[in-house]
């Protein structure tokens, strides 16, 4: 309980300052908006030359990608620790976020939080809406349920992968430039992973588990009977991987010895 | 024209010395290669070619695309940002320089330490991994040669003027970011401009953008030959041109109603 009125303050402290500066929030909502079209911009220009990528066609390519983007704002608003390291181990912040009352990584996430990302759970889901218009999709009652689920394993899993490699920072402080490249690799989750050879998509499954924050969960939904297995692993695959990201941390804070003043 | 070559050798000096970040940046351009080699695949699919190109030439196009992409590439905007926003580009009018052709031969510096030290390694790495298609002809490097000369012109004209609107709006971040989002597609950079609907071809013919990667890329791949190839560099060349009159008219602009915040 302490917990979520922590959550809360913390929001409520972060609405504050973002919207004292009004103009950036907009300008900043913009270019997230701008980038999400330029990736639809591709994917429409490219079916104007295929009927079907891999036997996918061009609304269901778009609507894994819209699904995608929900996970995705959801990890980027909360789980914004790509500069962990600079931040709090070379700094020394992790000094003072180890004297607070609350789990140091659920202080780390409180402070680095950024909701205006959640913007691109909107967006998304307008894709999402349109793709789905297209296909006729047809839902059950029970649907929205599972969505909330699968969409809550794509977040773990992003989350345990970049938790775990922030963690590195505990044991070698030397810069690493395995964030940005992580980013890099999960773009690879937004397309069909058979498009892919046998090696990535074995990593993209149990390795580095991205498929699972983007085509995998978004089979179900597009009735692809073939990958329902890996649709319900989802919550699975990222409980597992958040869970051991978690256990890691906490295992990296105890060797945490301060980086001195 | 000694102090301009001075800085390209103190830029290049100064990237030299943290090179190791530079190791990573070919291994993250290379997986960004990859992606696009699957997907360029699957979308050939069984299909010999589109829009003229085959699928190794798009391979090799993908390739050459964003290891030019580093040569080109640079962030003197967002310096010019933070100059202006720190007070620094006080003390930089006063120097016995001009400040925009002094930020062009720092990016400059910066471009020739990233062509030797990323483009051609990554290049020749990535063509381990992938098959690709490299011209035996002469001319068609020659011709690359200038056409990416040319585009980190256009390219560099383009930063100057977005760094100089932060005189203008002070904090232009947002637009920095649009700015990169929208070079990235309409120079061709993630999808050639043949392939993209007609109608938005044309509009895109009297932009400068194609400049950037398109006509380089399309020379690398043989994809544009003879006169086409002469043709596209004319283009770049005449861009070049026509760009330093919005950059000089805002950079007059610019400096009439500067303030200094501090510095």
């Amino acid at each position: 309980m302490f917990y979520v009125r922590m959550f809360f303050q913390y929001v409520a402290q972060y609405m504050k300052t973002r919207l004292e500066y009004r103009a950036d929030l907009v300008v900043e909502l913009f270019s997230d908006l701008l980038f999400q079209a330029v990736n639809l911009i591709f994917i429409l220009v490219v079916f104007d030359h295929t009927e079907f990528l891999n036997g996918w066609s061009r609304d269901e390519i778009i609507f894994i990608y819209g699904f995608f983007l929900v996970p995705f704002a959801l990890f980027s608003s909360f789980f914004n620790i790509w500069d962990f390291n600079e931040r709090y181990i070379v700094k020394g912040e992790m000094d003072r976020i180890l004297t607070r009352p609350i789990h140091s990584l659920f202080q780390v996430i409180l402070e680095r939080m950024e909701l205006e990302s959640l913007f691109g759970a909107v967006t998304g889901l307008a894709v999402m809406f349109y793709a789905g218009s297209r296909l006729n999709l047809e839902f059950n009652w029970y649907d929205p349920l599972l969505f909330v689920v699968l969409v809550l394993g794509g977040v773990l899993v992003y989350a345990g992968i970049f938790v775990m490699i922030a963690c590195i920072s505990f044991w070698a402080d030397a810069r690493t430039s395995i964030m940005p490249m992580m980013y890099n690799i999960g773009n690879y989750g937004r397309y069909p992973v058979d498009i892919y050879n046998k090696a990535i998509r074995f990593v993209l499954t149990w390795i580095l588990p991205f498929a699972f924050v983007g085509v995998y969960p978004a089979a179900y939904f597009l009735g692809r009977e073939e990958w329902y297995g890996y649709s319900y692993m989802t919550p699975v695959i990222g409980i597992v991987f958040f869970t051991l990201s978690v256990f890691i941390w906490n295992e990296g804070v105890k060797r945490y010895r301060g980086a001195g003043n | 024209m000694d102090k301009y070559l001075e800085m390209i050798r103190i830029r290049f000096l100064m990237m030299l010395a943290y090179r190791t970040n530079y190791y990573t940046g070919i291994l993250i351009y290379s997986i960004n290669i990859g992606a696009y080699y699957f997907l360029w695949n699957a979308i050939y699919g069984g299909k010999s070619e589109i829009e003229g190109l085959s699928a190794l030439q798009m391979t090799t196009y993908v390739a050459v695309a964003w290891m030019a992409r580093a040569f080109y590439f640079n962030n003197i905007d967002r310096e010019m940002a933070m100059e202006i926003k720190e007070g620094k580009v006080a003390v930089e009018l006063i120097r016995p320089y001009n400040y925009l052709g002094m930020k062009t031969m720092q990016g400059l510096g910066e471009g020739i330490f990233r062509l030797f030290f990323f483009s051609v390694p990554g290049m020749l790495i990535v063509a381990l991994i992938f098959p690709l298609e490299f011209s035996a002809d002469f001319t068609t490097w020659v011709l690359f040669a200038v056409s990416i000369v040319l585009s980190f012109f256009i390219n560099t004209q383009l930063n100057l003027l977005t760094g100089i609107t932060t005189f203008f709006l002070y904090n232009n971040t947002g637009l920095i970011r649009a700015k990169r989002v929208l070079i990235d597609l309409f120079s061709g950079l993630l999808l050639p401009i043949s392939f993209f609907p007609g109608w938005s071809q044309e509009i895109m013919k009297y932009l400068p953008f194609q400049g950037i990667s398109y006509i380089p890329s399309m020379i690398f791949t043989n994809g544009f030959t003879g006169s086409q190839a002469m043709e596209g560099l004319l283009l770049q060349a005449a861009w070049v041109l026509i760009l330093i009159i919005p950059v000089q008219v805002l950079w007059v602009i610019a400096k009439k109603q500067l303030i200094i915040q501090g510095g």
